[in-house]
């Protein structure tokens, strides 16, 4: 088990003895043959932060995290990195913005470099109707202590050149920025808060595929799993992507329609983009890593899937999205492009709720926005599941809100997934 | 992917727009009882969200504005067959 703490230090002293005190991040276990009190079915990024805060907020640390393959190689891997909090609607905002202040505390909290870069973000506003709608935003955002910028058009010139401002059809009349939101280096998202959870005695037990659910009376007694049968107080699915196939083994259907998102990243180029910036007319964000690739992304495919690969019409949207605002990103040669599989709610936003089932808890429905919400979910799943009580943020998240009319629909288009 | 259309032939995926499952066909009836409310819960906004063989709604816009049932693996895209939504609809029961 690693308790190693990572500081400079430690970095200087290791490089004057050969390197031959490093530890391995975090223990990989097996199945305890008594079971644990709580299970959680996923090993991604919030099912990671779920472990992690169960055992530290709540000292509950008799915790299995069950993953099919490898823990981080699923959404948490396959995502654009960025983070933010400029949601509009009540049920939304506070969540997000929770989410931002656990993303400023990450890196000290889980003594982990997760390189958490708040460089910005700036969402472009191409017309008289979406400044209207922007400063709405914005508002809402103020009210939350999320913070905002309103930015005019000269500015936005004279800070990126390379915007196509007077672009026919969508120029560029301004933007509203959150200078708090930015990015973060995904995949150490994954392993800190496997090494935080770890060194709090959770299990993190890989190639654990679970492939049903023991259910009697109503009430959820374990899992069963390629590694045989374990027994938990108290269950956790938090599989995003996979929530249909998984749920169903409940006999749980969910308001939910598998799709896929791709994303790209280009070669490596010389600093251009020192902040995230988003198109307002068509659906395009891009940001550029410390590496140089501008790292974009746009609309899903629009289609149920659950290959993580999509088709080349919705390239060429995005490619084209980018193309309006900045042509110079059409000298640039993609390096890879790769595609994930997003739980599509029926509204646009998430779900971390209790079943039908007694002691089986669901969390999913993140669409294409679950990475920003990582450590919050985490926070307010553990939350859950330790107290059988909604958090405070995440009480508008709940699997009836259809039933009740109670939705949360931040783009206003109704029960078609593909268009949130 | 390529959708061979029943009256038009093999046209990209590109043409059409995409509605979800041939549930959505289903629409209940019974919108005049009490109890219709939870028929239309489960119509509207339940899924099967199937991870294999998906029978599902493409809207030809960009062509004869036809709508088509399309059976296609969620999994591997591999469309089987495509037909008329009308005739589907028709077996069905329905009246359009």
């Amino acid at each position: 088990m690693s308790k190693t703490r990572y500081s400079a230090f430690k970095v200087l002293k290791e490089a004057l003895t050969g390197h031959k005190g490093w530890e391995p991040t975090w223990r990989d276990a097996e199945p305890k043959a008594d079971g644990y009190d709580v299970i959680i079915v996923g090993g991604g990024g919030h099912g990671l932060a779920t472990a992690y805060y169960l055992a530290k907020n709540h000292g509950i640390t008799n915790v299995a995290v069950l993953e099919k393959g490898w823990i981080g190689g699923g959404n948490v891997g396959r995502n654009t990195t960025i983070i933010r909090s400029n949601y509009l609607l009540p049920g939304n905002e506070p969540f997000y913005e929770l989410s931002m202040q656990l993303w400023e505390n990450l890196e000290q909290d889980l003594n982990y470099n997760a390189m958490v870069s708040q460089r910005g973000i700036m969402n472009l506003i191409h017309s008289d109707a979406q400044r209207d709608a922007f400063i709405r935003r914005g508002n809402a955002m103020l009210f939350a202590d999320a913070g905002c910028e309103f930015i005019e058009a000269k500015e936005v010139k004279e800070r990126y050149p390379f915007l196509d401002m007077d672009n026919p059809r969508f120029p560029i009349k301004a933007a509203l920025a959150q200078p708090r939101g930015g990015t973060v280096r995904h995949d150490a998202v994954a392993w800190g808060y496997a090494r935080g959870a770890s060194d709090l005695g959770v299990d993190i037990i890989q190639n654990c595929e679970v492939t049903g659910f023991n259910i009697e009376n109503g009430k959820c007694l374990g899992v069963q799993t390629s590694k045989g049968e374990i027994k938990a107080g108290r269950v956790g699915v938090c599989v995003a992507g996979s929530s249909g196939r998984v749920m169903a083994k409940a006999g749980i259907k969910l308001p939910i329609e598998s799709h896929v998102l791709q994303a790209f990243v280009t070669e490596g180029l010389k600093p251009v983009m020192d902040n995230v910036i988003t198109f307002g007319a068509g659906h395009f964000y891009c940001s550029q890593s410390d590496k140089g690739g501008l790292v974009f992304g746009g609309d899903i495919d629009g289609y149920n899937t659950y290959a993580q690969r999509g088709n080349l019409p919705v390239v060429e949207d995005v490619c084209s999205g980018g193309m309006a605002i900045m042509p110079s990103i059409g000298r640039a040669r993609l390096l890879r492009m790769w595609g994930g599989i997003m739980d599509m709610s029926m509204d646009g936003s998430p779900f971390i709720d209790s079943t039908e089932v007694d002691e089986l808890y669901f969390n999913g429905g993140w669409c294409y926005g679950g990475f920003k919400a990582t450590p919050a979910s985490g926070f307010c799943y553990a939350h859950l599941l330790a107290t059988n009580n909604s958090h405070e943020v995440a009480s508008a998240y709940k699997l009836d809100r259809f039933r009740r009319g109670a939705i949360i629909d931040e783009k206003g288009v109704g029960a078609q997934p593909n268009l949130h | 992917m390529i959708i061979n259309h029943p009256l038009l032939g093999p046209r990209d995926s590109e043409e059409f727009v995409y509605l979800g499952s041939t549930d959505l066909i289903n629409r209940p009836t019974n919108w005049e009882e009490e109890a219709s409310a939870e028929d239309f819960y489960q119509y509207q906004y339940i899924r099967d969200n199937i991870a294999g063989d998906h029978q599902e709604l493409w809207y030809h816009e960009q062509g004869d504005q036809s709508w088509l049932v399309v059976s296609r693996n969620t999994l591997t895209h591999e469309i089987t067959k495509v037909e008329l939504a009308q005739d589907v609809a028709r077996t069905m029961g329905r009246g359009k």
